[in-house]
């Protein structure tokens, strides 16, 4: 059994933090994405966990264990790294292995359980190649074979798909997620495409500046975020904002002069004055004609600036309280720029966040 | 214009081809000239105008230095053989393996003075060998260690030191850190990933080290001619200042000595030769 936890772990380089102080418990067997943007520390607390960076302060927890003072090679964990990292002088069969070797395993075994990896990933034709010798997405199949021929408590992965072409990375996505299935094991799986953490994750962590924001199911840290950080950095197109002030007629006033009535359900929880954001997603505005926005809904006029078809429906962008919004338009039909719209805003599913605070109210 | 492009290319080509001719003969007649003139009598090789076709090959250079009468022309030449080859491979030895665990350090640690020491290292290449042989001179004899061979040892690990540092340090640079790190966590201690990972993929450069730094101590005279002086010690390149006499050189002999200095010298190279060839094709191969 391979619970890790993380309990107030900190990162420091000299007198700088980049983490700071996180708390995270992952469950036996559950596939945990650390998901945000660029330097927020995701990969210091993966090769935290990996033993390749020293732990300032906090304690991490594998199994039962402390591991804070053991070396990467008592974790019992296995690493796939984001330039695949293979030893570039052994073939496949050597690279997958080598831990084995090191491990002075019997010879059998260690072929008996080469193949077996070789087998769930479809490397069997390529035993006697060189890394050098392989494509991409071999290289990274090789990867992920080394990393579970070890039958690991935990599985780390840091980017593991960043090298690959757009085509590939989807289908190794896949890939990853049929053999964390079959094999069960704890994963933990470091990215900053927000696709590839909402299809792939049990649980999302997302992290800004060495902090936690948010740790949920997909579905969850999409319909609720936290906050206002959360709320764009998930979801694509990201969320469609504008400024207001909730007034005491449980409307919202918007920059433009525009108010829109709230939920009672939302008045009730916001208190007249507050300055707000507020945020809604393209799937929840409706053009008319174009479907039903449902029972709450409130229409407004805009003007198109763009649109771009994508088959079965188009992205529409209009600005909007001087931000620019891009609304979902069902069932498309050809939209010209300077183009007059109606728009329905499912007024249930408007997220108000507080201006100061940026947190969902 | 399509001729005269044509044309300029054949002739870019005959030219690289002469240039390349011209600047291999600069090199290598000199050193053909020496092989040359160990076997021809010395009226050959001093006669005017010069005889650019040997008439006369044979061994008599060669005989006479190992024969066993000074007279003749003999030299100690097994000695000065023996204290090169001890001076310069022990030298080697010490200064790869210092080397490789400074430009290890180098490559991978972050510590203090980190630069500092590393100008520091390349500063003292800049100073010529002739300008530390008196102060080597009089530290030598006070600690008492001239004309030994360990002095000579000594002296030429501090001087290949900074050289073999910064080459080595400059393969394992380009071995990606993650390696390493993928080993340790693949089982490995730091050691084993070292050995089984890191230093096979840096091979090439600590032979490319390896050489350089036995040819350096191999051929250095400036500072051997001062700090040695019997047979106990003194090196091949010392060794040829025997056929210098007040009023003579005996050319003959003295190319024959350099032809036996220059065989191990090149018989080294081509076998280490093996592996900067297979370093060089390490750079196609992404981690
Ligand atoms: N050795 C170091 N010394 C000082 N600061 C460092 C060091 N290594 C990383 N950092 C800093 O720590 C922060 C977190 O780095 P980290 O590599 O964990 O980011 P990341 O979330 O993985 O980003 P990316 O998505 O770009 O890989 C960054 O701001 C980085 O500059
Ligand atoms: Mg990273």
């Amino acid at each position: 059994m391979a619970v890790v936890t993380l309990e107030k772990v900190v990162k420091r380089y000299g007198p700088l933090d980049v983490v700071h102080g996180i708390d995270l418990d992952i469950a036996h067997g559950e596939f945990v994405v650390l998901v945000g943007p660029s330097g927020c520390g995701k990969s210091t607390t993966l090769r935290m966990i990996a033993g390749l960076e020293d732990i300032s302060d906090g304690t991490i927890r594998i199994g039962d264990r402390v591991v804070n003072d053991l070396p990467p090679r008592d974790r019992n964990v296995s690493m796939v790294f984001q330039n695949y990292a293979l030893y570039p002088h052994m073939n496949v069969a050597e690279n997958l292995g080598f831990s084995l070797k090191i491990a002075n395993r019997p010879k059998d075994e260690i072929t008996q359980r080469v193949a077996e990896a070789a087998g769930i990933l479809g490397l069997d034709d390529l035993m006697d190649r060189l890394p050098g010798q392989l494509s991409g997405g071999q290289r990274q199949r090789v990867a992920m074979g080394r990393a579970i021929v070890r039958h690991p408590d935990v599985f780390l992965f840091d980017e593991p798909l960043s090298n690959l072409d757009a085509k590939l990375r989807t289908q190794m996505r896949t890939e990853i997620k049929k053999l964390h299935q079959k094999v069960k094991t704890t994963v933990i799986y470091v990215t900053h495409d927000q696709i590839e953490a909402m299809t792939l994750a049990d649980r999302m962590v997302i992290m800004r500046g060495g902090q936690i924001e948010q740790v949920g199911s997909p579905m969850d840290i999409f319909h609720n975020p936290a906050n206002l950080f959360v709320a764009q950095f998930i979801g694509s197109p990201p969320m469609n904002l504008a400024d207001g002030v909730v007034t005491d007629a449980k409307t919202v006033r918007l920059e433009n002069g525009m108010e829109l009535p709230l939920t009672a359900d939302m008045a009730g929880r916001v208190a007249a004055g507050t300055a707000v954001v507020m945020g809604i997603r393209a799937e929840e505005m409706v053009f008319e004609g174009h479907g039903d926005a449902g029972a709450q809904s409130t229409r407004v006029d805009i003007t198109a600036s763009l649109s771009e078809p994508l088959g079965n429906e188009s992205l529409v962008f209009f600005e909007f309280c001087g931000r620019e919004w891009v609304c979902r338009m069902f069932d498309p039909r050809p939209v010209e720029p300077g183009e007059s719209l109606g728009v329905h805003l499912n007024m249930d599913r408007v997220h108000l966040f507080d201006k100061t605070t940026e947190i969902r109210l | 214009m399509m001729v005269s492009h044509a044309s300029r290319k054949i002739l870019l080509k005959w030219g690289r081809w002469v240039g390349t001719f011209v600047a291999m003969s600069l090199i290598c007649i000199p050193g053909l000239w020496i092989v040359l003139s160990s076997f021809r009598p010395n009226v050959e090789i001093l006669s005017k105008p010069a005889v650019w076709i040997p008439e006369n090959i044979n061994l008599d250079h060669y005989r006479a230095i190992f024969s066993s009468d000074p007279g003749q022309g003999a030299v100690p030449v097994w000695n000065y053989f023996q204290n090169s080859m001890i001076i310069a491979s022990t030298s080697t030895l010490i200064a790869i393996i210092i080397g490789m665990a400074g430009g290890y350090a180098f490559a991978r640690y972050r510590f203090r003075g980190k630069n500092t020491l590393f100008l520091g290292f390349m500063l003292s290449r800049t100073v010529p060998g002739i300008a530390l042989s008196l102060p080597l001179f009089i530290v030598y004899a006070k600690l008492g260690i001239i004309d030994t061979e360990f002095g000579m040892i000594l002296i030429y690990v501090a001087l290949n030191l900074p050289f073999t540092i910064w080459l080595i340090d400059g393969f394992f640079r380009q071995v990606p850190e993650e390696l390493g790190q993928a080993a340790q966590i693949d089982g490995c201690t730091p050691w084993q990933a070292f050995w089984h990972v890191e230093f096979p993929l840096a091979k090439s450069g600590v032979a490319s080290a390896a050489i350089f730094a036995f040819l350096t101590s191999w051929n250095e005279f400036a500072l051997a001619s001062q700090l040695t002086r019997s047979t106990g010690s003194k090196t091949l390149p010392v060794g040829l200042l025997d056929f210098t006499s007040e009023f003579t050189i005996n050319w003959g002999g003295m190319c024959a000595l350099a032809v036996i200095m220059i065989v191990p010298a090149l018989l080294l190279t081509f076998v280490v030769q093996k592996h900067l060839v297979a370093g060089l094709t390490f750079g196609g191969v992404k981690g």
